[in-house]
């Protein structure tokens, strides 16, 4: 049912294919039991542009991300990372996962932490040299973390270790960022500097997709959102796509009327 | 008779020993700390009781073809393979069975082992079996270990050695952030299994010395021990290698230097004294240095409490607050305020003020952050900001900053 009020939406989808976009994907269906989880997804991230993935708890944003990444099994669907097989375009793809994924006990300084973002120019027996510290650096300092390069992570706070999954990203020097839930949890602070870096990236001519629960900011944030359930609800620029009719199919019940109201107040 | 065997004088055999306990100290150490990481510590546990029915197929298998049963590189290829199957049994279980990993490991270890003391009854009952020896690997016996024994603990520890070596920073990184690992395209199931197998390749190389069921302790304990001192993870590897390493040595040494002194449990019991001085006298991770690092800050807290209690002419009930004022020369013993207490109280309520300020402003929020009701304000803000705020607050000026 979902699906179709997904054609009735009828936003911008390119069935061009797979296309060269930066992320393609097709018919995506994953479950974790008999329950899919996210059901025939497609999804065509635009190039250059900054995408939110919204949608309620349990909705999927997650699962449709790390399934675009191969870290949870599809049961079907293609992907295609600009053009290509994911495997040949990997090296091309930064991923932050979400900060609760991770035992932050692991002995590990922060600078180690960013130092793994370059794990492949450093290969499996290279040595960490000045100029792969250099990068690493420059990446924790952009994130306004070069003080605490030799903290160990647990010793930082829940936007502060935000921010240094944020630097190891970056360190890969990626064109596809894959963000997944960067401001829960967080401080005003790191909410500002992190959306200053994707800001930064998309200048750059980047690609930065994020999984977002905030509704309130999505406008401010950025220009396109994938609206998800389960499927796709909607998909397109903010000004399209991210509409009270949108928003009432992707929460149902779940989102107040008052609350609906306020956010398509805001967008005039 | 300590100092022979440690230094090598005990003769031919409690050399060999030594040398090759250390070697397999250092190996265990270093490998079982990836595991240690990983949080699948218990996973050795299963894989050296899997080994047990591989010895003793092996041997069957040697004294039916009418080779020596024991002939240890035989036995140990044995004990590798049953180690194997029981790895891909608790793998399979784990992965495409709602079984969570410790009641797969507990099934694998179970009845390996159990299926391993059948073999080895029937083993005992027959008649060439019963000078086989094989008991020994339940607990390691070293009594009469040859050079090509040793040769071949040297061989395989070392070859462990360098595959860690190799596979350390996948490892690592699989171990921290599976899901980013497997994002950049590292294959983590292939390395978790590597993982497993280097563990596997020194619990049997180990059988000799230690035995299959204690081995786990020189797998997990070095690991552990390493942990408390340092909060890196390249340094928790190289410790547990040196942790690993001596309690071999020390180890396999004590147990030369006493007759009927057995050595797998000689080396645990030397592993567990360097955990237990680790727990206790670790610096910042350790026991001792949070018990002091605690009564530190309770009595900061409660030198604070009493500052703003006598500032504000409130009585002191708390007999540790009024010792400590009175030790710090601030109150005297019927809770009045010296002069120099008066000083710092009136300091402490100005500060409590001033941090109220900060904390209401939300241009201070990097600041405000700071606050812990102990730290001085003039440590995080500068004189300048500090008169500003007073300007705000009022009132008596120039109170000491």
């Amino acid at each position: 049912m979902t699906l179709e009020l997904a054609a009735n939406h009828g936003v911008s989808v390119q069935e061009n294919g797979l296309g060269s976009s930066p992320l393609a994907i097709r018919g995506l269906t994953v479950s974790y039991g008999q329950k899919p989880a996210v059901f025939s997804v497609d999804m065509t991230v635009q190039p250059g542009a900054m995408t939110a993935i919204i949608g309620p708890n349990g909705a999927g944003k997650s699962t449709l991300l790390k399934a675009a990444l191969g870290i949870v099994p599809a049961l079907s669907g293609q992907v295609t990372v600009y053009g290509d097989a994911l495997e040949k375009q990997r090296a091309r793809i930064a991923y932050v996962p979400q900060r609760a994924s991770v035992d932050w006990d692991f002995p590990t300084r922060v600078i180690d932490v960013v130092l793994m973002g370059l794990s492949r120019q450093l290969g499996l027996l290279g040595r960490v040299r000045a100029r792969h510290m250099a990068c690493a650096m420059d990446c924790l300092n952009r994130v306004g973390m070069r003080d605490f390069a030799d903290r160990q992570i647990g010793q930082l706070s829940g936007g502060q270790q935000q921010r240094v999954f944020l630097a190891r990203a970056l360190a890969q020097d990626a064109d596809l960022y894959l963000l997944d839930e960067p401001f829960a949890g967080v401080d005003a602070a790191t909410e500002k500097a992190i959306i200053a870096v994707l800001k930064a990236l998309k200048e750059a001519g980047k690609t930065v997709v994020v999984v977002h629960h905030d509704l309130a900011t999505v406008t401010d944030y950025f220009d396109h959102v994938f609206l998800i359930n389960t499927s796709k609800v909607a998909e397109g620029p903010v000004n399209q796509a991210f509409t009270a009719e949108t928003l009432q199919a992707a929460y149902g019940g779940r989102l107040a009327t008052a609350q609906i109201d306020q956010i398509s107040r805001a967008l005039g | 008779m300590l100092w022979d065997a440690l230094t090598l004088q005990l003769g031919y055999n409690a050399s060999l020993v030594a040398i090759g306990a250390a070697l397999l100290g250092v190996s265990a150490g270093v490998t079982g700390t990836f595991l240690f990481l990983r949080k699948r510590a218990l996973v050795s546990d299963a894989i050296s009781h899997a080994t047990l029915p591989g010895v003793c197929l092996a041997f069957m298998v040697l004294v039916a073809f009418g080779g020596d049963g024991r002939n240890l590189l035989g036995l140990l290829a044995g004990s590798a393979l049953s180690a194997w199957v029981g790895l891909l049994c608790m793998n399979w279980l784990t992965r495409h069975t709602r079984l969570a990993e410790d009641a797969a490991i507990g099934a694998v270890l179970s009845v390996f082992f159990g299926f391993g003391i059948v073999l080895l009854t029937v083993i005992q009952t027959m008649g060439v079996g019963r000078q086989a020896g094989l008991e020994g690997f339940l607990l390691g016996s070293t009594a009469g270990m040859l050079w090509a024994d040793a040769l071949i603990i040297a061989v395989g520890g070392a070859a462990t050695l360098v595959l860690v070596m190799i596979l350390r920073r996948p490892m690592t990184m699989v171990a921290f952030d599976p899901e980013y690992a497997a994002a950049r395209g590292l294959p983590v199931h292939r390395i978790d299994l590597a993982m497993m197998g280097l563990v596997m390749a020194v619990t049997v190389v180990g059988l000799k010395i230690v035995g299959l069921i204690l081995i786990v302790a020189l797998l997990i304990i070095p690991a552990v021990t390493a942990r408390f001192w340092t909060e890196r993870s390249d340094r928790v590897v190289l410790l547990a290698g040196v942790a690993g390493g001596v309690s071999g040595y020390v180890g396999a040494a004590l147990s030369a230097s006493a007759p009927n002194l057995p050595t797998g449990p000689i080396i645990v019991l030397v592993s567990f004294a360097l955990f237990a001085l680790s727990l206790l006298l670790a610096p910042v991770r350790g026991v001792l240095a949070a018990v002091l690092r605690h009564l530190r800050f309770q009595r900061r807290v409660h030198i604070r409490q009493g500052l703003l209690a006598l500032a504000q002419g409130q009585k002191i009930y708390e007999p540790l607050t009024l010792r400590l004022l009175k030790r710090a020369g601030l109150a005297r013993a019927d809770g009045v305020a010296t002069e120099a207490g008066k000083a710092r109280a009136a300091k402490a309520l100005r500060d409590e003020k001033r941090w109220e300020i900060v904390r209401a402003d939300q241009a201070h929020e990097a600041t405000a952050a700071l606050y812990d009701g102990l730290r001085d304000i003039e440590t995080v803000l500068t004189r300048d900001q500090i008169a500003e705020i007073d300007r705000q607050i009022g009132g008596p000026q120039g109170v000491v900053a």
